[in-house]
């Protein structure tokens, strides 16, 4: 792929010679745009750390990793093992102080793990220095297990398993074991284990003591982006346990069995495995909003606000959401606090995960990671009305007003419905907007644009060829229903899943650690591609193939217009607070 | 404080209910909080009650959640107010939040799980402890209806309740049995 590059680019797009990929570096003006906005925002209701997901605690240190191995574009054989000396001394594990049994075990732990890499011959594994022969031999688990192209396993630092997405883990004893040796193992260099590419396959280790994470993925993220994801399975455990129970757990024993504390929540770990593969939000670091007038949004945050405010002192509420179908309706919160988008997501995915929230009014103790990873809220969690699904949810720290946010909630939805705002949810919600016919830009086949202030972003809804309309009927293959999953899985046509794939390749290569670009401009045979990344925007565009770049330019430049232009209805760009 | 539910308002099947008639003067509002093991059918007992329904793939109750139905009893309304609990070990430390201030307790445990029947004993010695002194206690032998794998002895778990002073029914979410009877056996002890 041509990599050549140009410096000239401002509020638009400039005319380019005609080539098949424009890369230009992203300048360190934008750096620092990036680190501001870090920070907070205008809107000021969401702070926003855009690309930070990725660079989350540890993102200083990341700097240090040898360059290039955010190439999404690297499909080459072997691409590296990354790793930066800056772990403290982790107590070693028993097997460490024989290299040599440590070769052994480590070579079969990649050959497990090669059970997931489709049909490649015999390669060569390049890890710190040890070489491995791997090919494909038998192992234990069963080709439904090989088929899954996406697999997370958590484990505790001594090797314990913790879960596996796919497959009992009871039964995956010794592949956790072998997992826990590779990660030991580099740990007894000083260093960290990060990611493994092999052919198609990527298999990304997150160390976050006193968890290790994995994901073997034959998805085409790029590491960071992967690693990313293994975050959001972490902050989601942290949810559940508070980082300080898990802390004190394992230094008490550090042989605990978590999935004791952890039964029941499968479901939880188990959606938002589900939600990653299908939704874009969480490469993105952004949130949907439900569409809909500012002057209705308004007046359902003021009610939210009034209400509540009536109700202090007796009950104190930090954050209260709107939310229907993993869109944000509406977000009040206290002065001075904010709400991450990763905590946001922990919310969306509970809601999203929990069928009997709608009959019943639940009080949820959960633990925001990025708000306070130390201790417990409580979340009084009710739909509206059987005639509204939209999900309110109302934390406060005090565990004992349920009773008085009950009230409140009551109060919310009376007013709500007095004012015809019950009506209006309904009615954007079964409205499927916006299409990509209103949105008019014929050239422009689906895009992705994130308003990085507000960690926000819209899509338009997904219509032919991305939404394959055969295929939703036909019989897929039946996920295990369980008390632990009990709705089947979300499945996109693979035409989706190539045009998220698309889209995940051009936010790599926008956020590279190495060689960033702004802009990229890519061409293949079924669609023209564009990818934009601003101080304000984010941008993916799949347009029409054979489209002049003439064409694509002014075709973007309406889309942004149009963006701008119905902003307030689709984003949510005031937040009251109490 | 009450809570308008929107789900529980309406009446429970079943004979207790009375359709007009005299004009009912004395109404009866009560806590009720259910107590067990995880996945031994507190939710689905719930469910049934309140809303006749029952769900292969309940889910595993997160924190607790809060139910109310109302019934006729004799002439009197009875209002429950129930509070359905997690069973997982992680949610054990909140239980008093939900059983202090209650007025029965229904103790779940599964027939086909010695466990959680030895785990129900623990529960009702917590309560007799910590709970309120005159707090009426249901001890209730869920999934009836697999009789086939009973691991609990029906008898055994009789003279356990005689002796505890506590009221004892096995019951099916599932196919309804005793679920009911339970709730009113308990309303009409109040
Ligand atoms: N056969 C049979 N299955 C039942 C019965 N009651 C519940 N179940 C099933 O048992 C499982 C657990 O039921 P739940 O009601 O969720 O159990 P729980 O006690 O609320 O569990 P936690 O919320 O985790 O504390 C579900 O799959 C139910 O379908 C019953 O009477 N008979
Ligand atoms: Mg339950």
């Amino acid at each position: 792929m041509d990599k050549s590059t140009s410096s000239a680019v401002s509020g638009t797009l400039g005319e380019g010679e005609e080539q098949s990929v424009l890369e230009i570096p992203l300048e360190s003006e934008a750096l620092a745009h990036r680190k501001q906005s870090d920070l907070q925002n205008e809107s000021g209701f969401i702070t926003d750390d855009n690309l930070g997901i990725i660079e989350s605690g540890d993102g200083g240190k990341r700097e240090s990793i040898p360059g290039g191995n955010d190439d999404a574009d690297g499909n080459t054989f072997s691409s590296c093992v990354g790793s930066f000396g800056t772990k403290e001394e982790e107590e070693q594990q028993a097997s460490s102080s024989d290299p040599e049994a440590l070769t052994v075990e480590l070579t079969k732990a990649l050959d497990d793990l090669s059970v997931t890499t489709s049909g490649s011959e015999s390669e060569q594994i390049q890890s710190n220095g040890v070489e491995a022969i791997r090919d494909d031999n038998d192992s234990d688990m069963s080709p439904l297990w090989r088929s899954h192209k996406h697999h997370v396993f958590i484990l505790s630092e001594a090797g314990k398993p913790i879960y596996s997405r796919h497959g009992n883990e009871e039964k995956m004893v010794t592949f956790f074991g072998l997992l826990q040796a590779l990660v030991s193992f580099v740990q007894s260099d000083g260093d960290t284990i990060r990611g493994v590419k092999v052919g198609e396959t990527s298999i990304v280790f997150l160390v976050k003591s006193p968890l290790i994470l994995v994901c073997v993925s034959q998805m085409s993220e790029s590491i960071s982006q992967i690693e990313s994801h293994l975050t959001y399975f972490h902050n989601q455990i942290l949810s559940i346990l508070t980082a300080k129970q898990l802390q004190t757990i394992f230094e008490k024993r550090k042989n605990y069995d978590l999935r004791r504390l952890l039964s029941g929540s499968e479901r939880l770990l188990n959606n938002l495995a589900g939600l990653i593969e299908v939704d874009p939000s969480f490469v993105l670091g952004a949130v949907r909003c439900l569409p809909l007038a500012n002057t209705v949004r308004d007046s359902i945050s003021q009610t939210i606000t009034t209400v509540l405010n009536k109700h202090k002192p007796s009950v104190s509420v930090v954050f209260a959401l709107l939310v229907t179908n993993c869109q944000l309706v509406s977000i009040v919160r206290m002065k001075k606090v904010f709400m991450h988008p990763m905590d946001l997501h922990i919310i969306l995915n509970l809601i999203d995960s929990s069928e009997s929230f709608k009959t019943v009014d639940s009080w949820v103790p959960i633990c925001l990671p990025r708000f306070d990873s130390s201790g417990f809220m409580y979340a009084h969690v009710s739909y509206l009305a059987e005639d509204c699904q939209a999900c309110l949810v109302l934390l406060t720290t005090d565990r004992n007003s349920f009773f008085p946010l009950s009230e409140a909630k009551q109060k919310i939805v009376d007013r709500l419905r007095k004012q015809n705002s019950l009506d209006a949810i309904n009615a954007s919600m079964n409205n499927k907007w916006p299409t990509m016919s209103y949105v008019n830009v014929p050239e422009v086949r689906h895009f992705l644009y994130k308003a990085k202030c507000r960690a926000q972003f819209v899509s338009p809804v997904l219509d032919v060829p991305y939404l394959d309309h055969n295929t939703e009927d036909e019989e897929s293959p039946p996920e295990e229903l369980s008390r632990d999953c009990p709705r089947a899985a979300k499945k996109i046509s693979p035409e989706l899943e190539r045009l998220y794939s698309t889209y995940y390749r051009m936010h790599s290569r926008l956020h590279a650690q190495a060689r960033p670009v702004k802009i990229i401009y890519w061409v293949d045979d079924k669609e023209n591609w564009l990818g934009w990344n601003t101080s304000n925007f984010e941008l993916y565009v799949a347009l029409e193939p054979l489209i002049k770049k003439s064409a694509a330019i002014s075709a973007v430049n309406k889309l942004i217009n149009w963006v701008q232009k119905e902003e307030r209805r689709i984003f949510i760009v005031h937040a009251p607070t109490f | 404080m009450a809570n308008r539910q929107s789900g529980g308002s309406n009446t429970a099947g079943g004979g207790a209910q009375r359709p007009n008639g005299a004009p009912q003067n004395k109404i009866c509002q009560f806590k009720l909080v259910l107590l067990g093991e995880s996945a031994v059918g507190k939710s689905s007992l719930v469910l049934r009650f309140v809303k006749g329904q029952f769900h292969e793939y309940q889910e595993s109750t997160i924190g607790a959640a809060f139910l109310t139905q109302t019934v006729m009893l004799d002439d009197t309304t009875v209002k429950f107010e129930i509070w359905d609990t997690a069973g997982q070990e992680r949610y054990h430390s909140l239980a008093p939040m939900y059983y202090r201030g209650a007025q029965a307790a229904i103790v779940v445990y599964d027939i086909t799980n010695q466990e959680t029947f030895a785990r129900a004993k623990t529960w009702v010695k917590e309560l007799q402890r910590q709970a309120s002194p005159n707090i009426v206690i249901a001890l209730a032998g869920n999934k009836s209806d697999l009789s086939a794998k009973r691991m609990v002895d029906h008898d055994e778990a009789y003279a356990y309740a005689d002796e505890n002073g506590l009221l004892f029914m096995e019951t099916s979410a599932k196919t309804a049995m005793n679920v009911t009877d339970i709730f009113l056996a308990i309303g009409m002890f109040l």
